[in-house]
């Protein structure tokens, strides 16, 4: 069993008075640890959270003027892009309405060309039958009488009534046609 | 080094660590500036020059890891303490108040860093060094703002109390501002670090000596252990909290000194 030992209360330290040695050490440790952080601790903190601040504020400030920007960007590409938009419309109506208008013209001009050509292929038809009648009417005349002088064998040598019964008959075959 | 001074423990006599356990002998030689305390309090000179010069030498808006530790740290001084306290002049007094609190808490934390183990606070001596600054340093700050004699005479006569009161008020407030608060401060510092460390010695050696004993008091030694063990995390709330108090003191007798009307 251990008994504590009260002979080492005897010599008694008192903690309340300090060693010269810890006041002296004490002061100068701490006086350098001072002179240290001032020296090359807090500026360069210091400087830190200055940039920090300064690059928060000039971010937010450099984001409000890009939005700025953008915003301002958009309105003109909206208003070019109306503008576009109406430049075209323009433009398309421009066409449509000369597009039909020279349709107009190409089919007026293609009217006239076939008026044109119908009515001289009808007068080329006109007296191209006007030129078979008078042809036929001498060939068909002469051949007639000669046809009916062989058949009825009489001399119808009078020019004049010859012509007269030619003329007679092919009358009557007119009217009765 | 303990076993040094306690050479009689082990002969079977519990000695209770007492006073005499902070009194280490030099570690060479036979000179007083050779001690174990007197080499950690340039040891945490030197660590925390290293760590923060490392950590603020690159300092950049975005941080690294190393710059984030030590701003962190930085930052809770500046804002938390300074800033919220002593208001817009505030930033002159960052360095100081900046110094004083790694100072005292890495000086604290040495008294649970294994191998180290030993708060060098627990030696009164830097506990009076660092309130006697505190104390030049708010008195200066006073004098400075308000000239010496409006500063003096605000102190002994507050303003805005019955004159009949200046009997008792006057000499308390002499008392308070020339005794008690840097006597208060460097005390608070010390006697929390010295107790603490007294703590951790009382059930650590007593495991110790209670595992060499008999059978019975073998048993009892692992519980010893393990209030040495929950009282070391108690400690190291205590460290952070007596370096915080300390520097949020310091802030406070600053902002009165530099208040126009106390």
């Amino acid at each position: 069993m251990s008994t504590f030992n009260f002979a080492a209360e005897a010599e008694k330290v008192n903690p309340l008075i300090p060693h010269t040695a810890e006041l002296i050490v004490g002061a100068v440790a701490f006086s350098l640890l001072f002179l240290v952080l001032r020296a090359k601790v807090v500026p360069m903190f210091e400087k830190a959270f200055t940039a920090r601040t300064e690059a928060i504020q000039g971010g937010m400030e450099r984001a409000e003027k890009a939005q700025l920007e953008a915003q301002r960007a958009l309105t003109q590409y909206n208003e070019q892009l109306a503008k576009a938009r109406d430049e075209a419309q323009t433009l398309r109506e421009e066409a449509r309405v000369q597009g039909s208008s020279i349709v107009e013209e190409l089919r007026a001009k293609a009217q006239e060309e076939a008026a044109r050509i119908t009515a001289a292929a009808h007068a080329s038809i006109e007296a191209e039958r006007q030129q078979a009648i008078t042809s036929l009417r001498t060939e068909v005349g002469a051949l007639a009488v000669e046809l009916a002088s062989k058949i009825v064998g009489e001399s119808l040598d009078d020019q004049a009534r010859q012509s007269r019964i030619v003329d007679r008959f092919l009358d009557d075959l007119e009217k009765s046609k | 080094m303990l076993n040094l001074v306690r050479s009689g423990a082990e002969g079977g006599e519990f000695v209770p660590p007492s006073a005499k356990d902070f009194e280490l002998p030099p570690i060479f030689g036979d000179n007083a500036f050779t001690t174990k305390p007197i080499f950690l309090v340039f040891f945490s000179v030197i660590v925390i020059s290293v760590f923060f010069i490392a950590s603020s030498r690159k300092a950049a808006v975005v941080p690294s890891k190393l710059q984030f530790a030590g701003e962190s740290i930085y930052s809770f001084v500046r804002n938390d303490l300074a800033r919220d306290v002593i208001g817009h002049e505030f930033l002159r007094f960052v360095p100081y108040l900046f110094t004083l609190f790694t100072f005292i808490l890495v000086n604290n934390l040495f008294g649970i860093i294994p191998l180290i183990q030993f708060p060098a606070m627990s030696h009164v001596g830097f506990a009076y060094v660092l309130a006697l600054f505190t104390f030049f340093v708010f008195h200066y700050v006073g004098i400075k703002k308000q000239g010496a004699f409006k500063y003096i005479k605000e102190i002994m006569f507050m303003p805005g109390v019955p004159k009949a009161a200046y009997i008792l008020i006057t000499p308390l407030e002499i008392l308070t501002f020339f005794l008690v608060r840097p006597l208060t401060l460097s005390l608070r510092l010390f006697a929390n670090m010295f107790a603490g460390h007294l703590l951790l010695l009382v059930f650590i050696l007593g495991g110790e000596h209670l595992a060499q004993g008999a059978i019975g008091l073998k048993l009892i030694s692992p519980l010893a252990f393990g209030i040495g063990i929950v009282l070391t995390f108690f400690e190291f709330m205590v460290q952070c909290l007596q370096a915080y108090i300390f520097t949020l003191l310091t802030a406070l007798y600053i902002a009165g000194a530099l208040a126009d009307e106390h």
